[in-house]
């Protein structure tokens, strides 16, 4: 079963109108929709983001892709974003089924691993290159993240 | 079609001339841009856009495993190449071959054979396409002992070499061990590869290529001559089919050696055999095969009324040739002009900005193919070609007309560009005669006014 983008902008309006943040999404045949909220109205895409309808088009015909649809946005200033320094695979634990790195309201020094992207076959590093606490976790383990995406933010805090 | 979404692994014109034929065919693309690319035109016509790097080309463009991986995690099936980058990089294609990717292009051996001069050489001669008189240089005394046979004046080639660098003109017999030391340096570091080899240098020659078609199993066509002897700096500037005043015989002949040295390589997709043509004494020389699409494919396509990509593509589904063998129907004349953000006042410094204002004429005849419109962004990392304006006619006059009438209505305001060069060009007695040789360029530019600071832009 394929969804088209309209469909798909039709289910993301639903969430934005709704008291949740995240939806889950599961059709019979594989298909997986994740939607989050990533601010209180995710109406102007940063430059790095997608027309959500576009990118939609082509991942919705994928099998088993989930589609994360969501604009992170950082208005506050106390949060740091940690981009993807490369594109690729992100995975939030070393190993499938072993704990992820890091997890929100987690405390992270500038050299704390907090990812990994994969680019055929080869892991790379991802760090906090802050010190302070994990607010935000925006890229879902598992998914293609682009150069640059925002992985997840940090609450800046002094060091004590 | 068993492809069903290309990924895009270039920027700019060509992108966006690979996305309309997809488009037209019914298949996705997927775009992979620079962050400095995020917001071109070509990204809105695409079905997705992924960023794979950052601006500089070594971050992103020329990454593989970068693209690969791209082209992976978006359910692509394809990969087209383009032009320059990664197009003509064996190991890209044995990548993509690898992770059973179709690599809209030759075999990554085929690849190999064409990039590397020598053995591209002897792929000529094995098919009977006649080579300038050269030797590989083993040692400097087998240098001079083929000096002393041919005489000069010669060429010092690189075998991993393109687009003339690490060439080296010899003209007296006594300047060619400091040029083979100067070439075996500058081609180890741009190439990695230091071997070299001499050959004639044909001095008075035009550059007349022939497009062909191979379907992988030794059928090959041909689409026709391109003549494009007007170049700066083995940079093609115009380019037209067919070759104005080529003897029909040897027409022929560089048709049937261009099919000849791609059957032998068991073609597979669109290429392009360049030759060094001598007029007067009706000779030719084998130069080297661009084994991808080329910029100035279009006047190609003006005048065979064909879709090279849409070609390609279906070579890349195993559809063949669709072509009947041998040789394509050809109607009339067509010119095309590079349009580059380059300032010809100062000595053709590139122009990097954004672009405030375009206007392009519009007319049945023309064709433009182009990526930037108001507002964009020409960034200085890439190449610096704006836009291509083809022009279409019953024969060159018609053809030179309507192009001269085009490049005067162009408008680019923002960059500096060689607009008021190429209308110079084209109005110039000696290139409307036809049949320039490579040396027209320069000749023209010795004998032009020089007013360098004197015209402001923007």
């Amino acid at each position: 079963m394929n969804l088209s983008a309209r469909e798909i902008a039709e289910i993301s309006r639903l969430l934005e109108d709704s008291s949740f943040d995240e939806l889950e999404l599961e059709i019979e045949g594989g298909l997986k929709i994740y939607l989050r909220r990533g601010g209180a109205r995710p109406s102007p895409l940063p430059a790095s983001a997608q027309p959500v309808a576009a990118a939609n088009a082509a991942a919705a015909s994928t099998a088993n892709a989930a589609v994360p649809v969501e604009a992170v946005s950082i208005a506050d200033p106390a949060l740091i974003a940690v981009r993807a320094p490369l594109l690729g695979t992100f995975y939030r634990a070393p190993r499938p089924g072993e704990p992820p790195f890091i997890e929100v309201g987690k405390s992270v020094e500038p050299d704390t691993t907090v990812g990994i992207i994969e680019v055929m076959k080869l892991m790379n590093t991802v760090r906090a290159g802050a010190r302070g606490v994990v607010r935000q976790i925006c890229a879902r383990d598992g998914n293609l993240v682009e150069y640059g995406e925002t992985l997840l933010t940090i609450e800046a805090r002094e060091p004590a | 079609m068993n492809i069903r979404r290309i990924l895009i692994a270039n920027r700019g014109e060509i992108a966006l001339r690979i996305a309309r034929t997809c488009s037209r065919l019914g298949i996705e693309t997927v775009l992979a841009v620079s962050e400095a690319d995020r917001g071109s035109m070509p990204t809105r016509h695409v079905t997705r856009v992924v960023c794979i790097g950052p601006s500089h080309p070594s971050g992103s463009y020329l990454r593989p495993e970068l693209l690969v991986q791209a082209a992976l995690s978006t359910g692509c099936d394809a990969v087209h190449p383009g032009y320059g980058f990664l197009s003509e990089r064996a190991a890209f294609a044995r990548l993509c071959e690898k992770h059973r990717l179709i690599f809209i292009g030759p075999t990554s051996d085929q690849l190999a054979t064409a990039g590397d001069k020598l053995a591209a050489r002897v792929t000529a001669v094995e098919a009977g396409v006649p080579v300038a008189p050269g030797a590989e240089v083993q040692s400097r005394q087998s240098a001079q002992e083929f000096a002393a046979r041919v005489g000069v004046p010669l060429l010092v080639k690189a075998a991993g070499g393109g687009g003339g660098r690490g060439m080296k003109l010899i003209e007296r017999a006594d300047q060619l061990d400091a040029a083979l030391e100067l070439a075996a340096a500058e081609a180890g570091a741009a190439f990695g590869d230091t071997r070299l080899y001499l050959e004639r240098f044909v001095s008075r020659a035009r550059h007349v290529e022939v497009q062909i078609l191979g379907d992988g199993c030794g059928n090959v066509v041909h689409l026709g001559e391109r003549d494009c002897s007007v170049q700066r700096r083995y940079q093609k500037i115009i380019e037209e089919t067919p070759a104005p005043g080529l003897p029909s015989e040897l027409r022929m002949q560089l048709h049937h050696a261009a099919m000849r040295f791609a059957a032998r390589l068991k073609y597979r997709g669109a290429g392009t055999v360049e030759f060094l043509v001598d007029v007067t004494r009706g000779e030719f020389f084998f130069l080297e095969m661009n084994a991808r699409i080329q910029v100035e494919h279009a006047v190609t396509e003006a005048v065979c009324g064909l879709d090279i990509v849409e070609a390609q593509i279906a070579i890349a589904s195993g559809e063949g040739l669709r072509l009947p063998r041998g040789e394509a129907w050809r109607e009339g004349c067509a010119i095309e002009c590079r349009i580059n953000a380059e300032d010809p006042e100062r000595d053709f410094a590139p122009s990097p900005g954004i672009v405030k204002s375009v206007r392009w004429p519009t007319c049945d005849s023309l064709r433009i193919d182009t990526h930037i419109e108001a507002g964009s962004a020409v960034p200085p990392f890439y190449d610096s070609l704006l836009g291509k304006i083809i022009a279409h006619g019953r024969d060159r006059a018609q053809a030179l007309a309507r192009l001269r009438a085009a490049v005067t209505m162009t408008r680019i305001e923002g960059v500096a560009t060689n607009l008021g060069l190429q209308a110079e060009i084209l109005s110039d007695p000696e290139f409307v005669s036809g049949g320039v040789d490579t040396g027209y360029f320069a000749r023209l530019l010795a004998r032009r006014p020089v007013y360098a600071g004197a015209v402001v832009h923007g």
